[in-house]
């Protein structure tokens, strides 16, 4: 690729009128996306966004590519068979809490443990939007809703735990409002081959407005985010004076200064599982900072490689131009006259 | 040959083989048919197995039999009472023996009874010992196990190993009675166990040991001759529905030039056309094991979504799970073809019975106005066709297209002249080409004639746009809620699946083409109903049978027909979904004969409700 990208953000935009709700984190997502893919390919007719059913799930309409917006949490099936289909091609899925997670939860785990080389950018709002604000698999405990008036009793699910659990090749977590760095994850996640789960904290200022506040604010954000960086070590804080020890294999943040110093704090290593769970062990803890970043990334070979390779091998030798006459006529055969 | 025997001609015999699951009665069922197909006679069989995979050995729930009925002439189903039952132990004999006819040929394993395998029967007394049977049957008790363990004396197999053998010993009794030779059976064995000389070993001597029981024991006074068939000419091989249907879906992706994606999630009776595909990678064939049913509908529509042609298949339970994606798949108008092999139902119902109970499923079973093409089978060889008819529609319409198979023509087989695919005349796709030009990709404007949108893939320069489960506007593909064009599309889906009537070849009628009953049935009743309508026809009744193929839409020329007759009556295996379209549809009086047994209707039920229709005004 040449390095003045040859398409611009514009023609990723399409002509559609956007209904999202106005402030709504969705928006963000989008421009950042449009943004990055003319530094990722010249080619947007090869480009896919498949969603399900949620607001997050209009995003294809709004993407200038080829899109297909499905049915609720079923959009990792059609995206496997495109696949399947066209390897050649770069497929994005575009999902939700609700359709991710609830309804779509087992095509999510199996698409990830069988790792096409598909891009997942799940928008994580903690609430369902589209239909007007009931509790999601992620919501926090005791979450009043207008199906729960005296609070959920769902315990939740932490995404990018159950991406690991299921085996998933590229795990990462970014937030609407970090503009550079979901601009990177989608960078991050294009580059990967094999499936790439991105999750992306996303505000639904209408249904469940602050869900991230801590995250987001800027005075508070700096104490209570660790940006990863593979290589450098986990520190946080506005003066970068705090870090994660490991104490055995139980982190804890420490203050580096008198009792501990830079090199006593874990190196980020992505391909590491040890570290990508006990990052992802972070999620909405009192104790932890957030982590942001590339939790972990690790290749193996991609399913649609796999099946390309069968395929291969299968036709080795073959004489298939008579093939179809071989089958018809297989086994006895006998004429009558 | 030391005894006189004595040779007959007959024209039609049916046999049934019953034994325990591990008795391997589908083996020398199969075998059975090869070599009378081998023979030139025309055949229908039916495997019947049980649900459970091991029910426990000689209980009734572990019986699994297999039926053949072949003739001299043609024939068109497997066969109603058997004239001889194979009974390799007590549970078999109890559950079969009452469909033997009075006077039939009972064929029985005598070791297999024993106090045992009596009580888990049921019996309370030996039948081949209390003379019950001697006075109604021609019954044969032979001591099978016995005698392959003789036969086989001096092969280094274990006891068992040898047991398992008496099926061939069975085969053999059969094959001496109706003179058939016993090559074609041991050059299978030669090819099956072709590592394993002794197994082979056992299995020939078994077979033989059958054989020369039949020549020398007293009993056996008769040899009966089934001679060859007048069937059309042209090469036939034997085949069952699975295979057929398998071999359709091939023919119309080598013709079509289209690659294939085959998704699914194992059920029975479907699992084997996944087990089949499987197979024929090398013929660029995918196949993918989904998660579920949802899965494996989404993979199939997301292939065709990317240009290749997209085929699930289940049976009831998982078309249930598949209807969600049906409605997608009509919405966003992409080829898909979905094979429902249907069996006993509601729930998990009879999972290796037959029925023909979720045709209501197929044309009515989605939310919304979601009119979908509807094929039904009629025969175990008809599903080639039948599976590259669906193809073909499916591709010129831009359509999910369900079609509708059953246990019984699943396993089922019959003597089958092998097509040609060049008579299957053209099957050409052509995708959208590319656009270079500034204007933008319409993806639903239509081919005026079929009405079809184009078939524009990803990867193709030009044409990106976006398709979903939305209300489309018309002609631009633009999300649109508006009131009128919501009821124009729902008219123009409709429209398209009814242009398909308008390119089906007439309608063929057998038998008279007026009078005062026509028998019409649709999917695997069709050879019980042609055979009762020729039975009818025989005693100079004026009836005619007609089977449908399309059922959505339905021929255009069906109205007439049925105006040519006085009655109509409807054999279906469930309550009678069909006639209840068919009433709805051409407000005709139909008459149903309707039986939920889990098991092929018989034609001779049929030609009595005929009868009484007839002499009934
Ligand atoms: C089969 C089915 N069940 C229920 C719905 C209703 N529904 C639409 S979106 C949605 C939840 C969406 O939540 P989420 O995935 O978190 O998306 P968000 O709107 O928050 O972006 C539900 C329950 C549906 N469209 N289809
Ligand atoms: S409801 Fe929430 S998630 Fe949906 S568009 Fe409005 S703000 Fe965004
Ligand atoms: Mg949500």
């Amino acid at each position: 690729m040449s390095d003045k990208p040859l398409l611009k953000k514009a023609d990723f935009q399409s002509d559609q009128a956007i209904r999202w709700c106005p402030g709504c984190g969705d928006y963000a997502i989008l421009a950042q996306t449009q943004k990055t893919f003319p530094e990722i390919t010249e080619h947007k007719e090869n480009t896919v966004f498949i969603s399900g059913i949620g607001c997050s799930s209009r995003f294809p309409y709004y993407m200038n590519t080829y899109g297909f917006h499905t049915i609720h949490g079923r959009a990792p099936t059609i995206a496997c068979g495109l696949k399947m289909a066209n390897p050649d091609l770069s497929v994005w899925l575009v999902t939700g809490d609700g359709d991710g997670l609830s309804i779509g939860g087992n095509h999510m785990i199996h698409l990830l443990r069988r790792n096409f080389d598909i891009n997942i950018m799940l928008f994580n709002n903690r609430i369902y939007g589209l239909t007007k604000g009931q509790y999601s698999p992620t919501s926090e405990q005791g979450k009043v809703t207008y199906s729960t008036p005296m609070g959920s009793l769902d315990y939740p699910f932490k995404p990018t735990k159950l991406a690991l659990g299921s085996e998933a090749s590229f795990v990462a977590k970014t937030i609407d409002k970090e503009l550079k760095h979901l601009q990177a994850m989608i960078k991050r996640a294009n580059d990967h081959k094999g499936t790439s789960f991105i999750e992306i904290y996303q505000n639904c200022n209408i249904f469940n407005d602050g869900a991230f506040a801590r995250l987001t604010d800027r005075d508070t954000k700096e104490e209570q985010l660790i940006r990863l960086e593979h290589g450098q070590p986990l520190i946080f804080g506005v003066e970068k004076d705090k870090g994660i020890y490991l104490d055995g294999t139980t982190p804890k943040v420490v203050k580096i200064g008198k009792d501990y110093s830079i090199d006593d704090i874990v190196v980020h290593d992505e391909e590491d599982r040890f570290i990508g769970d006990m990052l992802a062990n972070f999620t909405e803890s009192k104790e932890f900072p957030e982590a942001v970043g590339v939790l972990y990334c690790k290749e193996r070979p991609t399913y649609d490689s796999l099946m390309s390779a069968q395929m291969e091998e299968s036709q080795k030798g073959s004489k298939s131009s008579k093939g179809l006459d071989e089958l018809l006529n297989a086994g006895d055969t006998w004429e009558v006259k | 040959m030391s005894k006189k025997v004595k040779l007959e001609t007959v024209d039609n015999v049916t046999i049934r083989f019953a034994g325990d699951s591990g008795d391997g009665m589908q083996l020398s069922g199969g075998r059975f048919t090869q070599t009378s197909a081998i023979m030139g006679n025309d055949l229908s069989t039916l495997p019947d197995f049980p649900a459970e995979i091991r029910a426990p050995a000689g209980s009734l729930a572990g019986v699994s039999s297999f039926q053949i009925h072949f003739s001299s002439q043609e024939i068109h189903t497997p066969g109603e009472s058997p004239d001889v039952l194979v009974a390799m132990n007590p549970a078999a004999l109890k559950v079969h023996l009452k469909d033997l006819i009075p006077g039939g040929t009972l064929i029985v394993n005598k070791n297999a009874f024993t106090t045992k395998n009596l009580k888990l029967a049921g019996y309370e007394s030996d039948p081949t010992e209390d003379g019950s049977l001697e006075d109604y049957y021609s019954a044969h008790f032979i001591e099978m196990s016995k005698l392959v363990t003789r036969a086989s004396e001096g092969i280094d197999l274990s006891p068992k190993l040898i047991d398992r053998t008496k099926n061939l010993c069975a085969l053999g009794v059969l094959f001496w009675i109706y003179d058939r030779p016993l090559e074609p059976t041991i050059d299978w064995l030669n090819k099956k166990f072709k590592s394993k000389p002794d197994i082979i070993d056992a299995n020939v001597k078994a077979l033989h040991a059958g054989y020369n029981y039949g020549d020398t024991a007293e009993i056996f006074t008769t040899k009966y001759i089934v001679n060859k068939a007048k069937l059309p000419a042209g090469k036939y091989r034997n085949i069952n529905g699975t295979l057929a249907t398998c071999l359709g879906l091939l023919t119309a992706v080598e013709k079509s030039k289209l690659s294939l994606t085959f998704a699914g999630y194992p059920i029975t009776p479907a699992s084997n056309i996944l087990h089949t595909l499987a197979n024929w990678k090398r013929f660029g064939v995918k196949t993918y094991q989904a998660e579920d049913e949802m899965a494996g509908i989404g993979a199939a529509l997301g292939a065709s979504y990317g240009g290749s042609l997209g085929v699930t298949a289940s049976s009831g339970p998982g078309i249930a799970l598949k209807g969600e994606f049906l409605g997608l798949a009509v919405i966003t108008e992409l080829p898909l073809v979905v094979i429902n092999v249907q069996r006993g139902g509601p729930s998990t119902g009879l999972p290796t019975k037959t029925e023909q109970s979720d045709l209501f499923q197929a044309v009515y079973g989605r939310n919304g106005e979601a009119p979908m093409p509807v094929i039904a089978a009629s025969t175990p060889g008809d599903c080639y066709y039948t599976a590259y008819e669906a193809c073909k529609m499916a591709v010129k319409y831009m359509t999910p297209v369900m079609m509708l198979s059953d246990g019984y023509l699943a396993n089922g087989s019959e003597p089958w002249i092998i097509p040609n695919p060049d008579d299957l005349g053209d099957f050409d796709v052509e995708f959208v080409k590319e656009n270079l030009t500034d204007e933008k990709y319409l993806p639903y404007k239509r081919n005026e004639k079929t009405l079809a949108r184009g078939w524009a893939i990803p990867g193709t320069k030009g044409l990106e746009h976006r398709i979903g489960g939305i209300e489309k506007q018309d002609v631009t593909g633009d999300v649109n809620y508006d009131s009128d064009n919501h009821e124009k599309m729902v008219q123009i889906r409709a429209q398209k699946v009814a242009n398909i009537a308008n390119e089906l070849p007439p309608t063929e009628v057998f038998g008279e083409k007026k009078g005062d009953l026509l028998i019409l049935s649709w999917g695997s009743t069709h050879g019980t109903c042609k055979s009762a309508t020729e039975s009818l026809l025989s005693e100079n009744l004026k009836v005619a049978h007609v089977s449908i193929r399309w059922i959505s839409p339905l021929p255009n020329d069906l109205k007439d027909i049925l105006s040519n007759y006085k009655k109509v009556l409807m054999p279906e295996i469930n309550t009678g979904q069909f006639r209840q379209m068919i009433r709805a549809e051409f407000l005709v009086d139909a008459i149903g004969l309707n039986e939920v047994q889990g098991k092929p209707l018989g034609a001779s039920t049929i030609v009595a409700k005929a009868k009484e229709i007839i002499n009934e005004r």
